[in-house]
């Protein structure tokens, strides 16, 4: 019944030079990541009273240490990564190179974007954060920046797609292999996911920061915005739940539950991730309470697959366990292979997404928005999301990725397994600080320490905080340790390396209904047809908008 | 390895999946019953409006507590850098105040912590929240949107004798 999530499991090597730019994407990514969690100490130390943003050389406010620590890390690290990983993924699933000049092109748009919005950022003109909402105004090159590294996740699903087209052209009849599959899904959500974005920040806020066009509107703007940025949290989790699919059952010693139930939870991505977005803007006026009430249901709908993924996981996870002598209910769970670090980061990762999702689930929910919109509750959530599953996944994928772009062994598996630890318990500190703080109506980006109101619960809530975000910081410290150790000192692998990929329990059948699970075009066309019912009525009724707010620069 | 299991996981993999939709179903059903026979509304399409011309249109040519009818009041709150106007209001317990906002220039946040009044200041749009202040207390105003460098600066009050 076993069957390999790959085309050639015997062995397929990447060509030296895509492994090379997949290395540089990897390492962008990971710089990006190291400048925002310097910035990310700063703002957690705000919450504890301790400022040692006045330290930072070129720091003019919090605000732009603000900015830079969600671009950095929110848009350039997981773009930077998930360009990388998933052209890995696909190319080793098809046994097949993606094009060369492709993946180039990628990097270089990456990197000219990176430079843009940071030359805007650090000279203090772009401090709008990183949802940029209109009527601030950032400098032109703000948004061209991030318009470019947008555009660089397009060269990417081009590329993709490119490789699965020639790939079942010589292969007709045969099913796409579910690690090309959940690839290049992914890709396909966020393709249809940025056009919002694309829309506003091209279409709108550039031309308006150059002076082209007098007046935006800011309701329309963050409608477009958030369609694409609810989206975007899946675009970032998405790479890590190839990784738990596809990767972590064989590093666990387990095997992959179902292959069609696989396929089936990322269809459900690419359907529900996208008609959601105004459950970011419950608060919101302007936008009826009839078609919140629905992005409502399709964002409790698109929780389902978190939870079916819940259940592949375990699965997965137990069998390792059992194999290596677990007994009893969770007995398990001790007996999974606490020495490796890439196995240990993700499970952790997964530990922290728990929370995540359900304190994601109250985001969503409605009128219980209100008690916590805006308010520390959203980091604290998000950092059990994006901040530690997405980021700590990332991490446990570098344990090995790393090692097979430079063909160099880890250096320091002990530190590394250390290192999620603290990173972990930072993040489940940091996270009860801020949501304790938040449901006491604690603000979210805000200067706290020079603001002249208070309350006293806030003090034990910014005190976990800036604990938290401490210790994330010196696990993130240790990361980056292991990281250069191996890049410098790792002994040279000699040999055949490959990516670690998973058998599954229920093989992709040949013939039925499960042949439809491929059908990617038909799949799209549903979205944009779930996405005409969610946002068309909105757009008929607010279009042609209320263009009337000039700019201002309060920076 | 299915031997040690008391059910296939064929079997268990249904009886979750039943288990999630359900629980889905039920919290989604509990949030609706809230919403719409409890009636704790979210803001709605209540009305836009020219931001540059705020301060000529009413009701926010009149920021402030205004008395509608015995125990009832409407308060008009303008958002803008870095400043609520009105700065306090004081209200009698027990009364029901409808809040209509609006921003002047950028996105403000009008949250008023400890209860459930949590708008969006968005320019062009005109905001509408009702609630009953039943004990006596102080609550702040908070903005709770990035409007700025001086972003913390913004808080207004709400006294209820």
């Amino acid at each position: 019944m076993s069957a390999p999530v790959v085309a050639s499991p015997e062995g397929f090597e990447l060509p030296e030079s895509q492994r090379r730019v997949i290395l540089w994407m990897v390492y962008l990514g990971f710089a990006a990541l190291a400048i925002g969690i310097i910035n990310g100490l700063g703002q957690a130390l705000n919450y504890a009273n301790i400022d040692i943003l006045k330290y930072f050389p070129g720091m003019r406010t919090y605000y732009q240490g603000l900015t830079v620590h969600g671009v950095v890390n929110a848009i350039v690290f997981t773009f930077a990564f998930t360009n990388g990983f998933l052209a890995l993924c696909t190319s080793r699933a098809l046994a097949r190179p993606l094009s060369g000049g492709l993946l180039w092109a990628v990097f270089v748009t990456m990197v000219l974007g990176t430079l843009l919005a940071g030359y805007a950022m650090a000279t203090g003109q772009a401090s709008v954060l990183y949802t940029f909402y209109p009527p601030l105004q950032a400098h032109w090159s703000y948004y061209l920046g991030l318009a470019l590294l947008v555009v660089s996740t397009w060269i990417t699903a081009v590329a993709l797609f490119l490789g699965v087209r020639g790939w079942r052209r010589d292969n007709p009849g045969a099913r796409i292999p579910l690690m090309a599959f959940v690839s290049v899904a992914t890709y396909a959500m966020w393709s249809l996911a940025s056009i919002g974005i694309a829309v506003s920040v091209v279409g709108l806020l550039l031309p308006w920061s150059l002076g082209l066009i007098a007046y935006s509107d800011p309701l329309l703007s963050r409608t477009l915005f958030w369609f694409s940025a609810h989206p975007i949290v899946y675009f970032w989790l998405l790479p890590a739940y190839v990784s738990w699919y596809v990767m972590i059952p064989r590093q666990a010693g387990g095997k992959l539950f179902s292959d069609p139930l696989t396929r089936v939870v990322f269809i459900m991505f690419l359907l529900l991730s996208i008609p959601t977005g105004f459950h970011h803007q419950y608060t919101d006026p302007g936008i009826s309470q009839g078609m919140k009430a629905i992005h409502a249901t399709l964002t409790f709908g698109v929780f389902f697959p978190s939870l079916v993924t819940a259940f592949s996981i375990m699965y997965a996870l137990e069998i390792g366990g059992r194999a290596r002598g677990g007994r009893g209910l969770l007995g398990w769970f001790a007996k999974l292979d606490w020495r490796n670090p890439a196995l240990v980061a993700q499970i952790l990762a997964m530990l922290s997404f728990t929370l995540g999702g359900a304190t994601g689930l109250i985001n969503a929910s409605y009128n219980l928005n209100q008690a916590i919109h805006n308010t520390a509750w959203i980091p604290g959530h998000f950092h059990m999301t994006v901040g530690s599953a997405v980021t700590m996944s990332f991490m446990g994928i570098a344990y090995w990725l790393i090692p097979y772009l430079t063909r160099r062994e880890l250096v320091g598996r002990g530190m590394a397994v250390l290192q999620s630890w603290i990173y972990f318990i930072g993040v489940l500190v940091m996270a009860r600080g801020l949501i304790s703080g938040g449901l006491d109506g604690m603000p979210r980006r805000t200067l706290l320490m020079e603001a002249p109101y208070s309350k006293p619960s806030w003090e034990l809530a910014g005190m976990l905080t800036g604990l938290g975000g401490t210790l994330m910081f010196i696990g993130g410290v240790l990361f980056f340790a292991v990281l250069i150790a191996t890049i410098l000192f790792g002994k040279k692998i000699e040999g055949k390396q490959d990516v670690p990929f998973t058998e599954t329990h229920i093989a992709p059948a040949s013939s039925g209904w499960e042949l439809n699970l491929d059908r990617l075009r038909w799949w799209f066309v549903a979205a944009v047809v779930l996405i005409l019912i969610a946002y068309g009525p909105f757009l008929v009724e607010y279009l042609p908008g209320n263009f009337t707010s000039p700019p201002y620069r309060f920076f | 390895m299915s031997k040690e299991h008391p059910l296939s996981p064929e079997k268990v993999e249904k009886v979750f999946l039943s288990l999630a939709a359900a629980m889905l179903l039920v919290f989604l059903l509990a949030l609706f019953y809230s919403a719409y026979a409890m009636g704790m509304h979210l803001p709605g399409r209540d009305g836009e409006i020219n931001p540059t011309m705020v301060r000529e249109t009413p009701p926010f040519d009149e920021p402030g507590l205004k008395q509608i009818e015995p125990g009832r009041y409407e308060a008009v709150f303008l958002g803008m850098a870095w400043a609520f106007q009105p700065r306090e209001i004081r209200i009698p317990a027990g009364a029901e105040v409808t809040f209509i906002t609006t921003a002047t220039d950028v996105i403000h946040g009008f949250h008023i912590e400890g209860t459930r009044v949590n708008l969006m200041m968005i320019p062009g749009q005109i905001g509408r929240a009702t609630y009953t202040f039943t004990e006596p207390g102080e609550h702040l105003i908070i903005c709770h949107e990035y409007c700025g460098a001086g972003h913390h600066l913004m808080y207004a009050t709400v006294i209820v004798e």
